[in-house]
């Protein structure tokens, strides 16, 4: 193989490994506690077509503050005390893109947010996806089912993530009805017992009282 | 030669773009642990990736690399049984399979004392965090299996198709759940509900009777 060749074809593997590392998801829980702020960054090449997704799973009134901000800090999306949205965006220019998680309005309630930041397309299958033919019927059945499936994956994950909030809400009332009956029971008792002495006591003051004054 | 210098410097590029690969990251204080939280069905494989630099306060920047830089990894099961906790460098891979369904804690926190000397140290810490079918590396396995391209997709889709039915059995265990949290919670308001009614008429009428006796003998009644 001649030395250009060889030159070549590296550049190549190169270029194709590069434009596969530039297409990526991720997609993160975290706990945010009270009065803090959380931020993630992410280098994007400029064209990138970018999706931020983001759901706040438990806490409080389960919103949060969220703002996406560009490498010379023009502010590309805020929000305040959103329970969850989706925000779409073209990168303009190379550099770090930065988002920011808030829960500083919040004094006590931590939060668990969940959220997706997905960076240009998914990778192909083949490093040589490079085709000079079009994909036969076969090969185009089976992307569209891929895509398919990847919207059925994607909305399982919404609908997890509904179930949880709907399950820490119940198990929330069924600890709360606990502690609450059973801390109403001892004040119905407490409060009952404690009624008859006082009046008693009052009774026996005044017969005291009296004799006193008498005398 | 020209071919092997052109080879070498391709295989430079390649390994300095593999570098850029970890894309997220954020920033961690020295002491800090940072957990993230994985709900994911049983039998499903974690894999993680993860890249750390050190701020340096000479020039102003994240170094590259530091070896020497630690993170400690440390990973519980929905029962808060520790599953995996280790020790990894400055860049390390964990991975994990889940045996019991549920919210599975990754906790990352740095314990490198080098830091102690940065005061104020900050640490960027790249990580992605791959779960079930996402894990698969496809190319690998068709050369491994020796898979034609539409063997390929199909076993793509297999893998996809295996993990909607995990986590569908998973949501069937997730509801059971809020089923039997939801007839508690029931039971409990009817249990309490008589018991604080009964409580309530028996005070009633201990206290009628009691006062009764009480001013009977004051002779006031």
């Amino acid at each position: 193989m001649p030395p250009r060749g060889c030159a070549a074809a590296g550049l190549l593997l190169v270029l194709l490994v590069l434009r596969a590392c530039a297409a990526r998801a991720s997609e993160i829980t975290f706990e945010l506690p009270d009065n803090a702020k959380q931020c993630f960054y992410e280098e994007i090449a400029q064209g990138t077509k970018c999706t931020l997704e983001f759901q706040v799973i438990t806490g409080g009134h389960y919103d949060v503050d969220c703002r996406l901000e560009d490498p010379d800090g023009i502010v590309l999306y805020k929000e305040m005390k959103k329970q969850y949205d989706s925000f779409t965006f073209t990168a303009s220019r190379n550099g770090t893109y930065k988002f920011c998680f808030s829960n500083e309005f919040s004094t006590f309630t931590h939060k668990t947010v969940y959220f997706d930041f997905q960076v240009g397309e998914d990778p192909p299958l083949f490093p040589s996806e490079n085709r000079v033919t079009a994909l036969t019927q076969m090969e185009s059945a089976c992307v569209s089912i891929h895509e398919a499936l990847k919207s059925v994956i994607d909305y399982q994950t919404h609908f997890r993530l509904r179930e949880a909030q709907g399950r820490s809400r119940a198990e929330d009332l069924n600890t709360r009805v606990a502690y609450w009956s059973i801390g109403e029971a001892i004040i119905l008792l407490v409060v009952s017992i404690g009624q008859v002495f006082l009046l008693k006591s009052f009774f026996s003051d005044k017969r005291t009282t009296t004799t006193r004054v008498g005398s | 030669m020209a071919g092997g210098g052109g080879l070498r410097a391709a295989v430079a590029a390649l390994v300095l773009a593999a570098w850029g690969a970890h894309g997220l990251y954020f920033h961690i204080g020295e002491t800090e642990k940072r957990c993230f939280i994985e709900e994911i069905p049983d039998e499903t494989m974690v894999i993680g990736n993860y890249r750390t630099q050190l701020w340096d306060k000479q020039s102003e920047a994240f170094l590259p690399s530091t070896p020497g830089l630690g993170m400690h990894v440390e990973v519980k099961d929905p029962d808060g049984k520790v599953v995996l906790s280790r020790q990894y460098g400055s860049e390390g891979r964990f991975t994990f399979t889940s045996h019991t369904p549920g919210e599975h804690q990754i906790c990352l926190h740095s314990n490198s004392t080098r830091m102690a000397l940065f005061a104020g140290g900050k640490l960027r810490v790249h990580l992605d965090i791959q779960v079930g079918e996402h894990t698969n590396n496809y190319p690998e396995i068709a050369a491994k299996d020796k898979l034609t391209e539409l063997q390929l997709r199909a076993r793509q889709l297999l893998d996809q198709v295996e993990q909607i039915q995990k986590e569908q059995n998973y949501q069937r265990y997730r509801e059971e759940r809020f089923r039997m949290t939801s007839e508690s919670t029931n039971q409990r308001v009817l249990w309490w509900s008589i018991a604080q009614t009964g409580i309530l008429i028996l005070t009633g009428i201990w206290q009628m009777r009691h006062l009764k006796s009480f001013f009977e003998a004051k002779k006031l009644v």
